[in-house]
């Protein structure tokens, strides 16, 4: 898993929920944060980045709103909303089973 | 919340375009140079760092559509684009659009107006309160199947049965009203007392009528329909204890029927008044004047009620075999009564309008196909240029929508006008024996089909031409003059669809002959009358004045004499009922002489003046006519019509034979004339037996008038009405009209006459669309092989040669579409042969001259573009590649 293209369909969505529910932030820092905690192994690109955001707010799921950022300009901050928060816990709760299944997989080859 | 949220989200991203697109670009504009700024710390000097963090973005524009994309802003915006390059397509081609959308109106139109009718007659509920649970109640007889009830027998069928909630009787009755310009006839029916309590319905104001209030010496009660109310009490509320004279009685009006409440069998009484059961036909078991309506019993079939009805005939068969021998019972649903008749015409009319609506859709399904064809080369670019397929198909789908969309509209429009056109079309008396056509239009359910047929048109339309699309080969459409296989699968296709047309135009067109036919056959009949310059007027003198035969007989030889001298007036005469009417007030009668065991020999019975034949122009056949003073002084005479004479005395000698009524004046009556057959039902029901007996011998106030003249009959009727007011201003004459209008509206000829002429109409347009349909195809076919014609005669062909080819594509194509067409026809006209009059399902001249037209335009269809292919010129034809 090198590069966030080839991520599972939907992880991105998952990531991004969870680090967004942190704190309010704009896309740069959540690609940072995504690159900083994987300790450098998942890379987004704004390509998949966007389009994802733009999705996760038409659904509801987050927020946005304009604020100055830490290098004083303008940028759109994401929030979670509450039926975000809801569908990070279900998309968790996949997320950890699907992991759990695929080890036990790897594991008994 | 949540919902509101994205609402909001969604309308934002919609109505707040400009706004959204700049904060989209601010967005990435600002993830833009975070990148260069980390690019730049990285050691890249400016120019490298911008470079490279634009290359990451992998395509700027890309970006920001694809987060368009998941805002859900291009679905809106490519259908408005698409939309609006519909529209420019279809603007490019006028004729195409033009044509493919009047005649997509034509068949809406058509098929729209006749379901309007045939939801107002056949679908919408009667108005009653649970309409399907009543019935009507007849006797029947082997002559009349279903026929009316006698007082008495109503009586003990109400007392015996078991499978009736209620079982009540109405009749239809003219009553003389008094009115401060002297009498005047009007319409009235007569109800036992719970007839509006069995169909559910109450009056707007005042009260129903009371039980018993339909017995001998109650008070004589009446109640208006609303028409009357508004028309002679002004709709004021105070009408309630008015007092009303009918028929020179005293009623007072207890109430008035709501706005709404119809009912077809009587048409459009303006009185109701409780039954007279103390009348003179009333005391007569054999005497039937009133039908039944009932309300079945819960979970009681409409069968199992057939079976006791049947069961109770039987029983007062034994009890009164006098009265009733040969008599049973029947019971029918109460919308097959009043709807049963037209039940049959109206399908036939939907059958033809959905045949004409197919014939249009295919019509524009093959243009469609034709320009699909000839836009070959443009979506092949479009596809090179990177429109996916799906978006193609959906290029298809708006133009037809667009089509439909104005087909649909426009044809909404003509079918509401083209409604109202046909309801004025209907002579007022039929139109007022079906006040189901009240409020008819435009309705939920009309909507409803107008909206599926506009469903399957827009289906239609848009899958025809995309499933064109796999067949042209992209690359094959640039190719510059390619004539690939598509061209050819096209015209399989296409001919097919030309086949269809012209078998469905085969059918339509033979159901218009055959219809045509049959309505001319029916003009033709043998009337036994000269119809032209016969004018008749129905008289109705009072009580008062005319109570005694002697008095009668006087004002028939006054009215006779004083009508006679009129001028312009050749002879007048008289009859108790008109011809072309109905075939029945019937008698009982026997042969004297013979063997008599008490059979119902019923017949038809006419009372006639001794002018009556000589002024219709009926023949003699043999004998003579009745003289003047034959009256109850003499011995008593009879004429019958020549079926009688056949039917009762074959092989024999009628003059000089005795008859004798059986129920009511037994006194024997010679024979003493045979007429050739008149008339008395409608023109398409056979003559039956009818006895003619002299006015003067069975004397009534109420009869009809028949009047030869050499002037306009309109003049004479006038005359002859001012007349009647001379002789007694309180005798009524009403129903005046010339005898050939009295044939053209009677109900039977109103009914052919009517269909023939819209299904003919159905049929010509059938014709028109399918030649059109196959000069189309043909025509396509030449240009596509213009270039082959072109080889062909430049090896020497003739253009002799070059006509016969493509004429032979046209006539086989014609030829099998007019055969399946004529077998399809022979099959759908077995359906409507109950329609036909004096013609089979399979008439052969109209099969023939069908199949002869058809060639015909198909003939002339494909010789224009014969011509066309003959006149190339191979050089030219060559070049053009």
């Amino acid at each position: 898993l090198s590069k966030p293209t080839d991520l599972v369909q939907g992880t991105l969505d998952l990531l991004i929920l969870k680090v967004v529910a942190l704190e309010p932030m704009h896309g740069w820092a959540i690609a940072q944060r995504i690159r900083n905690i994987s300790g450098d192994v998942l890379q987004v690109g704004q390509g998949a980045l966007y389009p994802s955001l733009h999705k996760l707010e038409q659904n509801g799921w987050m927020k946005s709103e304009w604020a100055v950022s830490e290098n004083n300009r303008r940028a759109k901050y994401y929030t979670l909303t509450a039926a975000g928060r809801k569908a990070l816990e279900q998309e968790s709760a996949q997320w950890e089973r699907l992991a759990a299944a695929i080890s036990l997989v790897v594991r008994a080859v | 919340m949540q919902w509101a949220h994205i609402v909001r989200l969604r309308l934002r991203s919609l109505l707040g375009r400009t706004k959204v697109e700049q904060e989209l670009d601010e967005e990435l504009r600002y993830h833009l140079e975070r990148q260069i700024e980390e690019n730049l710390s990285a050691g890249m000097n400016p120019r490298e760092a911008r470079e490279e963090a634009l290359r990451s973005f992998e395509g700027w524009d890309q970006r920001k559509e694809e987060c368009r994309d998941m805002r859900g802003w291009n679905v809106v915006d490519n259908t408005l684009q698409d939309l609006r390059f519909a529209m420019r397509q279809l603007r490019k081609t006028p004729g195409f659009t033009v044509t493919a959308i009047l005649t997509l109106t034509l068949g809406m139109c058509s098929s729209v107006a006749i379901f309007a009718f045939v939801d107002a007659a056949l679908l919408k509920p009667l108005p009653y309160r649970d309409s399907s649970r009543l019935v009507g109640v007849y006797e029947t007889i082997e002559s009349c199947p279903l026929c009316n009830l006698s007082y008495f027998d109503y009586l003990d069928w109400k007392k015996q049965n078991t499978v009736f909630r209620s079982l009540d009787a109405y009749t239809g009755n003219g009553m003389m009203l008094k009115t401060p310009d002297g009498p005047k006839r009007a319409q009235a029916a007569e109800v036992s007392d719970g007839f509006f309590r069995t169909l559910g319905v109450l009056p707007l104001i005042g009260r129903d009528f009371l039980p018993g209030e339909d017995r001998p010496g109650a008070p004589h009660t009446v109640l208006l329909s609303y028409a009357t109310w508004m028309n002679r009490y002004g709709g004021k509320s105070d009408v309630l204890g008015h007092a009303v004279t009918l028929n020179e009685q005293p009623y007072v009006v207890i109430g008035v029927l709501r706005q709404d409440f119809q009912f077809a069998p009587e048409a459009t009484p303006e009185f109701w008044t409780p039954l007279n059961s103390a009348g003179s036909c009333e005391q007569r078991r054999s005497c039937h004047n009133l039908y039944g309506i009932a309300r079945l019993k819960d979970g009681v079939s409409v069968g199992a009620a057939r079976a006791e009805v049947a069961v109770i005939a039987r029983r007062l068969e034994r009890q009164y075999p006098d009265s009733n021998r040969g008599q049973g019972g029947d019971v029918s649903p109460l919308s097959e009564v009043i709807v049963g008749s037209v039940r049959p015409i109206l399908l036939v009319l939907l059958a033809g309008a959905v045949l004409l609506l197919l014939i249009s859709c295919v019509n524009i399904a093959s243009l469609l196909l034709v320009r699909s064809e000839s836009r070959r080369r443009e979506l092949a670019v479009r596809s090179a240029l990177g429109a996916s397929a799906g978006r193609l198909v959906i290029q298809f789908v708006t133009e037809g929508l667009v089509l439909v969309a104005a087909g649909s509209a426009l044809g909404l429009a003509s079918a509401d006008w083209v409604m109202h056109l046909l309801t004025k079309l209907i002579p007022a008396d039929m139109l007022a024996s079906m006040p189901y056509l009240a409020g008819f239009g435009l309705n939920f359910r009309v909507m409803a089909f107008a909206g599926s047929v506009a469903l399957l048109a827009a289906g239609l339309f848009s899958l025809i031409p995309a499933s064109r699309l796999p067949a042209m080969k992209m690359s094959a459409g640039l190719a510059e003059g390619s004539r690939g296989s598509a061209g050819n699968a096209w015209r399989r296709l296409g001919s097919k669809l030309v086949m269809v047309e012209l078998a469905t135009a085969v059918v339509l067109l033979v159901g218009a002959g055959l219809l045509g036919k049959s309505f001319y056959l029916l003009l033709q009949v043998n009337l036994g009358l000269r119809p032209d310059h016969l004018a008749t007027i129905m008289v109705s003198a009072p009580n008062a004045g005319y109570d005694k035969d002697e008095l009668a007989i006087a004002l028939q030889r006054q009215v006779v004499s004083r009508v006679g001298s009129l001028p312009g007036v050749e002879s007048v005469g008289l009859v108790s009922q008109l011809p072309v009417s109905h075939n029945g007030n019937t008698t009982w009668f026997r042969v004297l002489g013979r063997p008599y065991h008490g059979e119902h020999n019923e017949v038809p019975q006419r009372d006639v003046s001794s002018t009556y034949f000589a002024t219709l122009g009926a023949k003699l056949l043999h004998g003579r006519y009745f003289n003047e003073n034959e009256d109850q002084s003499k011995p008593h005479v009879a004429m019958i019509n020549s079926a009688m004479a056949k039917k009762y005395f074959p092989n024999e000698e009628p003059l000089g034979k005795q008859l004798a009524h059986i129920s009511t004046n037994p006194a024997p009556m010679e024979i003493v004339g045979v007429i050739e057959d008149i008339r008395e039902g409608q023109l398409d029901s056979t003559t039956p037996p009818v006895l003619y007996v002299p006015f003067n011998q069975d004397p009534d106030r109420y009869f009809s008038m028949v009047i030869r003249t050499s002037q306009a009959e309109e003049s004479v009727i006038r005359a002859a009405t001012a007349t009647l007011r001379q002789i007694n201003p309180d005798i009524v004459a009403s129903g005046g009209a010339p005898m050939s209008e009295r044939i053209n509206d009677s109900p039977s000829a109103y009914v052919h006459r009517s269909s023939a002429w819209l299904v003919g109409g159905f049929a010509g347009v059938a014709l028109l669309l399918s030649v059109i349909g196959l000069y189309g195809v043909i025509a396509y076919s030449v240009s596509q092989r213009s270039r082959e014609i072109g080889i062909r005669m430049a090896l020497g062909a003739q253009r002799s040669a070059v006509y016969g080819l493509v004429l032979k594509e046209g006539g086989r194509l014609a030829l099998i579409g007019i055969v399946t067409g004529l077998a399809c026809s022979v099959a759908g006209a077995t359906l409507i042969r109950k329609l036909l009059f004096g013609t089979p399902p399979w008439d052969l001249p109209t099969l023939a001259a069908v199949a002869g037209v058809l060639s015909i335009a198909a003939l002339l269809a494909s010789y224009i573009p014969a011509r066309r292919a003959a006149s190339v010129n191979p050089v030219e034809a060559l070049q053009v590649e």
